[in-house]
This record gives C-alpha cells, structure tokens and sequence, in this order.
C-alpha cells in the first residue's frame, strides 16, 4: 500500500476506502494502531504499517483482532490516541473485551473499524457487525464514500475523547475497496507523551451506576454527532416516499431515485450517525412523507430503530407505511444494489421500471447457458493442494472413514473439489482443533474414526492454542496437520508471529510452531507436502498410532510467494507418447481428478498437455501421473 | 475539462483473478480524476488469485458522486481480459448499446478443465457476444502480451485498445501518465508499448 502520510493537503487523490480510513486516523493523530489481517479490512493497517515510519506512529499486526483492540486500548490509557481494525468475525473475538471496555471507559480517542462483507464475498459468513452498537451502547458512524471514511474517522477520535468511550466506525466491502477522489487535510503537528496517571483506574465495578455512566454517554454522543452534520436530508419539503439510508446504499437509493426521474417525489434522509439514532431528526423527517423506505446492508438495523421510535410517537405522527425487509423492499440476506433499490421505489411509488428490452434480456439469458461458473480453487502450484491430495490418499488408504476438521484461510478451500472436498467442516478462527479434540473423546463410546484438524500457521496462533492446550490436558485423540505456508495468505500475505516479521517490517522474534509443540509436550514432526511420498507415509503412520494429540507440520512456502521470489524449479511437460488421455485412472486423472488449473486436456489429441501461462513448475503434478508421462525438468535445463 | 459523450460513463472491467484487472481499473480511475472528472471505482475481490471471476467497475461523471456499483444493463462499456468472463457480464450489464473489448485468450474455468462443464467454441462465443452488444473488438491481447515478454501486461493492451474507442474523455498520453505515476520508470518501456499495440489492434480491426 502507499504511504498515505506523505499526501499533500489539499490536493484531490483517488484513495480507496481503507487508504482513506488510515489517513484519516493519522490526520486524527492515531499513535497506535493494531489489527488481525480479515478481508475487506486488511489494507488498512497495511496502509497505516507503510506510513508509520514517516508519520512516527506504532503499527502491529497482533495475533488476533482482541488482543489488537486491547493494543489500542493501552494507547488510550496512556493518553494516547489508538485504534483497531477488523472484519466482521473479528469483532465477535473482541466482543468479551469491548462489552467491558465499555463500562470501564476509555481516555485517549480510541475507535474500532469493522468492516463488514454483505454476500460474504471474501468472508464465511455475512453478519452485520452494528449489533456491536447495540450491544455494548456505542456510538456508531457509517460513511458511504472514501470522502466520508477520511472525515468521519477524525470525527471518530474527537467524539470518543469527548465522551471517554471506544466509537465503532462501520465499513463495507464495497466501501473498502471503493476508489474515489479524497482531499486529505493537514496532520497534526505536535504529538503528546504517553503517561497512564497511576491514580486513574479503568474496571468495570461497580457494575449498576458505570452502566448507567455508559448510558449518559452514548446519549450524549448522539448530541455530539447531531452536531456534527454528518446526518442530513435532501429532497423536496413533502416527499411522497422518504428513504432513510446509510452506507452504500445511501448511493444506491440516490442512483434509483436519478434513474426513475423521481427527484420530485423522493427525499432520502441519508444517516452517517447510527447509533443512537438521532429521535428529533427522525420524528422531524416522519413528519414529512407517509410513505418511509429502509435502504441498508445487512440487517434491518434502521428499521426496527426508527419503527421503534415511531411507536412511541405515533399518536402526533398517524398513520404511516413502513417498506423495507418486513414487506420484501430490501432482502433479508446478501448485498443491497442500486437495481434492488429501483425495484423497490417504483414498486412503492407505481412507475414503471425495465432494466433493459425484455427481449435483450431474454437472449442474454439464454446466452448465459454458455457460461461455466468460475468456481474458485487452489492456486497453481499452491502447496495446499498437494496437502489435500495427500489427506485424501492416505484417508482411503486408511479406511476407517477419516474425517477432517477445517479452520479459516486459503486452505477453508479444501471444501470445494481443488481440495477434493476433503473437508467435513469449517466455522471460524480456531475451531477446527476444538471440534477435533471433542471427536477425539468419543473414543470409549465407540467412535473409531480418524480425525484430522488442519489449521493454517497463522490461524495457529490467532485461536488454535486455546484448543490444543485442551486437547493436551484432556488427551484427545486426533492428528494436528498444521498447513505451513509461512504467510498470512488469503488476506495479503501479512506476517505472522511464526515468520518473525512485524507490520512495520522490522525483525520481531519469531515463534515457532516446534517449539510451541514442544512445549505442550506433543509429538511433531516437518515434512514437505510437495513430497507426496514422504508426506503420505507421515500422516498414515500419525493416524496409525494413535492415543492423544500428536502433531504433523506441512511446511511449503505459499506458491505466489515463491512466484515473487524467484518462482518454482520446474519445468512442466507432458509426453504425448506416454500420456493415457481418456483411459487414464478411469477418465483423464491428471485434469478430473487432480485439477491444478495448470494441465489442460487437449480434446484434439486426447492428451493432457500443460497450459504455460497458468503453470508455475511446482512438480506435483509429476509425482501423481501413473504412467510418468508428466516430465518435471529443472527450468535452467530446458531455457 | 472536455464533455462526456456518456454521463455517467460507466466502464466494467472484467477478468479472472491474477490478470490485473485491478490494476486496470486503478490506471482508469487515476487517469480520470486527474483529468478532473468525479470518479468512482468499486472493486470486487476477495478470493482475487484464487481462480475466480473478479470485476471492477469505472464509473465516470460530471456530477453527482457515485456509488461502487453500477445499475444492471447500464455499462457504457465492458472490457474483459477474458472472453468467458465477457458473456457473463453482458447477461448482468449488457445492453443493445453496450461496447465489448475483450481478449480472445481462454482461461477455462476448473470445471472445464475437469471435463464437467463445456466451454464454448471461439466462433460460438464470438458471435454470440456480438449478437448482445453494439460493437465488439475480439482482440488477441494475450498473444500481444506475449510478444512484448509477459502475458501479465494484457490488461495495459486492453487499456491501449479502449482509448482507441470514442468512448473515453481522455486521450492514451493521459492514461500513460497515469501508469507512469505508479510504475517505476524502468518498468515503463513494455507498458508503453503494451499501449501502443493496444492501440495499434483496434485500428487494424
């Protein structure tokens, strides 16, 4: 990422929505900054680690999206100013430490970004991270432009110090990865000392008056960020129909109401404040129109908000018709869009509303049968298959109906057929080696079966630890696979504690997985899953032995690292000679069965070949043909 | 600031993960804001190098900010660094009017290399798509690529290739400036003459 610290004030530069956030937070004068790598928040932090030299701050890749909050929350004690960024799942590891945090209170301005993935489109799940809001009584802010992610990030920090509370920032997908024209302004030109006054004490008792404490301030937080101008209307005086929106669809909902020719008609009360809502600004805008329409991603957070505050007013208020997720105007599950919110207005309003010539659509349609989805997979030469290959073969060697437990990051994958569906399960950071040690204590009631817990090297030490400790103390019975690629992949290729690099690309100290085994006293052994030999014959003899937690450690560096650092030593080929084409392993083994996108079936010739833009020369593929018609040389022999 | 033929003028760039989509999208959008226009550019990835369709989307105005995603059927423009990946665009953004720029180079998706799915031959996929826009530029971008030394830099030649068009409010110098800005200066020769053999292909067409 750039170093956003070096922009000159004043002068408009296409920033996406994260480089935003990160700008903003150094122009609010953030000394601390901590962050677990989750899509679509990580470039934030990278931003602000590629700035931090020069803009003199702290910035730390921590361990998990807690433990980075509780970083941050360190900064505010000493006076600081800190923050946290996150996805969605990232604010449910926190969540224990910002219910408490937020009855003991904060000093310094500290906020929490959470970026949020409606369609889950890089995520496992869609949830609506606002309930954090709700939950813990915290004041919410949602931009909808990376403009707004500059402002409203320094709005953050003022409005946190002025209250002594964490203030949540809410992103989007779409937001964070949004690019758009964004003017930054000065940074602040002095900077203060840390020092935690060894008289203030920050702890949650007694519990009732610091609650009420909490209380006193998010309403006065509302007071503040009714000031502040970041909620505001615009449309007609008496709108037939108000939209009251936030995020994205703010834009959306103004988009729709363009492409209907419906600016006579419709107002949008656009809210960048969300919580609390601001009940005068919206008892004024209910007075208005008798029509009211929720435009928002992913929950009907708005909705059920405003309806509530309606029902406490509706005798000045009469009759209105609410439309949104209760009456089918906003989905209930996935992205909003600025079409869904057309559809939605015209429906309200009665106009008439066609995307497109109905015969167009039609043929485009029925052109559509052409096309073959585009599922995703594995990486060429990406070690994760070779390590699912391998579960694979040793499982039906095995026999006893193996089952794997699966954790999040690139290798979450090997539930889809690159990694030959050889996973049974996956929920989030960390829970692949709980439910394998609970599988693993079933044993006297007769569960026979072998279990597997494939963990990433950095899932490892954001949320496995906790689990393999009970599954020591308990001993379980299971195989720990831990799938090393010494990076932080699917998210950027952060570092992690057992790469011994830091966010600011100094050397840390690094913590190794063997030592880690070691100390919790388990079995362990490395082996080099492009060996598919020698990394078989492991794992069958791990799952043979059986009796408690013993750990193997697939080590093979990430194959787009590689790629970046001076690629792969082979040199892949296929001898035509040699090749089965059709009758292989039943039909084709290399491409049906095996599916590195590197290898291509030549429907001319029957034959495998390898497409050489796509393949990297990582040289599984050699080791699987069973006719040796796959050549691995080195690359030098054959330039 | 010269006019836009299209307002918004919205241009959906399309691919599959790892072919620089991206950092096509990024080179428009710079290049655009630059020359003073309001720009917004959504980007969608995720499981970017993974194998999967990713898209962005350029979205051009003289007025209002607008949002990361365009309405369906509405694209001025889609530019694909992959044929496939061009026909399922055209079923969400396509229109009668629609300008189509796509590399004629296959990546066939996983199901298609594991013999469950089919993809469809050149000619079908050709007239097809030509069938479901108002213009469309088959173009050999990869093959391109190639020749310069680097299949990577077809997304640069697609880029070329649209500022041949009447579509964009700037020229290729101005899109030249905008790689310059994020490329070292040593890295520049083959994105120039990526450029210019982008260029070069829409006029032989």
């Amino acid at each position: 990422m750039a170093d956003v610290s070096k922009l000159i004030p004043g002068q408009k530069v296409l920033l996406q929505g994260n480089e935003a956030i990160a700008r903003g937070a150094l122009e609010a004068g953030v000394a601390l900054a901590a962050a677990y790598p989750g899509n679509p928040s990580s470039e934030i932090l990278q931003t602000l680690a590629d700035s931090a030299h020069s803009a003199g701050i702290y910035v730390e890749w921590s361990t998990n999206e807690k433990v980075a909050l509780e970083s941050a929350a360190a900064a505010s004690y000493a006076g600081l100013r800190g923050m946290a960024s996150m996805k969605q799942n990232g604010v449910n590891v926190a969540q224990d430490f910002i219910c408490n945090l937020t009855i003991s209170g904060t000093q310094g301005g500290i906020v929490l970004v959470t970026c949020d993935d409606p369609s889950g489109v890089s995520s496992t799940n869609e949830e609506d991270a606002r309930f954090i809001a709700r939950v813990a009584c915290l004041p919410l802010l949602e931009p909808a432009t990376p403009a707004e992610c500059l402002s409203m990030m320094k709005l953050a920090f003022e409005l946190s110090e002025q209250i002594g509370n964490l203030v949540v920032l809410r992103g989007l997908a779409r937001l964070s990865h949004t690019r758009a024209g964004v003017v930054p302004g000065p940074l602040p030109e002095s900077k203060r000392r840390p020092r935690w006054d060894p008289s203030q004490r920050w702890f949650t008792i007694p519990v009732v008056p610091r609650h009420q404490a909490m209380l006193d301030k998010l309403a006065k937080a509302g007071e503040i960020m009714g000031a502040a101008g970041v909620n505001y209307y615009d449309g007609p005086q008496r709108p037939e129909l108000l939209v009251v929106a936030s995020g994205s669809s703010r834009l959306y909902a103004d988009e729709a109401r363009r492409m209907l020719e419906a600016g006579e008609r419709v107002g949008i009360l656009h809210l960048g404040a969300t919580w609390p809502l601001d009940q005068e600004l919206i008892l004024e805008h209910l007075a208005r129109a008798d029509k009211i329409l929720f435009a928002e991603e992913v929950d009907p957070h708005l909705e059920g908000g405003v309806k509530s505050i309606y029902a406490q007013h509706v005798r000045e208020l009469g009759i209105k018709d609410f439309f949104g997720q209760d009456t089918g105007h906003k989905p209930p599950v996935g992205e909003l869009s600025p079409s869904r919110v057309a559809a939605a207005l015209a429906d309200i309003l009665g106009l008439p509303w066609q995307e497109v010539d109905p015969a167009y659509q039609e043929k485009a349609q029925v052109a559509q049968a052409l096309v073959a989805p585009r599922q995703v997979g594995f990486c060429p030469g990406c070690p994760h298959r070779a390590s699912y290959w391998s579960m694979k073969q040793v499982l039906a060697a095995d026999g006893r109906e193996g089952i794997v437990s699966g954790d999040i990051g690139c290798y979450t994958l090997g539930v889809l057929p690159t990694g030959y569906q050889r996973v049974n399960a996956v929920h989030c950071m960390g829970s692949g080696p709980g439910i394998a040690s609970g599988l693993g204590k079933l044993r006297d009631q007769g569960f026979g079966q072998p279990v597997i817990s494939v963990v990433g090297d950095s899932t490892f030490f954001h949320a496995a630890l906790p689990a393999l400790v009970n599954a020591r103390w308990n001993n379980s019975d299971y195989v720990l696979v831990v799938l090393d690629n010494s990076a932080t992949a699917m998210t950027g290729f952060q570092p992690h504690p057992g790469t011994g690099a830091t966010a600011m690309g100094q050397a840390g100290t690094v913590v190794d997985v063997e030592q880690v085994c070691a100390g919790l006293g388990l079995p362990y052994a490395v082996v080099d899953p492009y060996d598919l030999e020698a990394t078989q014959e492991a794992l069958y003899d791990a799952l043979q032995i059986g009796g408690g937690l013993r750990v193997l450690i697939f080590r093979r560096l990430c194959a787009l690292v590689q790629n970046k650092q001076g690629g792969h030593p082979w040199s892949i080929s296929v001898d035509p000679e040699l090749c089965r084409g059709e009758d292989c392993g039943c039909h084709r083994f290399c491409t049906r069965v095996f599916r590195c996108p590197g290898l291509v079936f030549d429907e001319a010739t029957g034959k495998a070949t390898v497409d050489e833009v796509v393949c990297v020369g990582c040289g599984v593929c050699a080791q699987i043909c069973p006719a040796g018609a796959i050549k691995a040389r080195p690359k030098e022999a054959t330039a | 600031m010269k006019a836009l033929k299209y307002d918004p003028l919205d241009i959906v760039v399309t691919g599959v993960g790892g072919q620089g989509n991206v950092l096509a999208s990024q080179v428009l959008g710079r290049a655009l804001l630059d020359a003073g226009y309001q720009v917004t550019v959504g980007e969608t990835y995720g499981l970017s190098q993974r194998g999967g369709s990713v898209m962005s989307q350029v979205r051009v105005s003289s007025g209002p900010v607008l949002g990361p995603m365009m309405p369906d059927h509405r694209a001025t423009a889609i530019i694909s660094l992959e044929p496939l990946e061009a026909l399922r665009l055209v079923g969400t953004y396509g229109h009668p009017g629609v300008v189509v720029l796509t590399n004629d180079r296959p990546l066939r998706p996983q199901g298609v290399l594991a013999g469950e799915q089919a993809y469809p031959e050149p000619q079908e996929l050709r007239a097809t798509l030509e069938g479901l826009c108002a213009k469309l530029y088959w173009l050999p971008a990869t093959a391109a690529a190639l020749k310069l030394g680097n299949h990577i830099l077809a997304n640069v030649v697609l880029l070329g290739a649209l500022c041949a068009l009447d579509l964009l409010p700037i020229g290729a110098e101005q899109v030249e400036a905008a790689l310059a800005a994020m490329f070292p200066e040593d890295k520049m020769a083959p994105n120039r003459e990526a450029l210019a053999k982008g260029l070069a292909l829409v006029r032989e067409v």
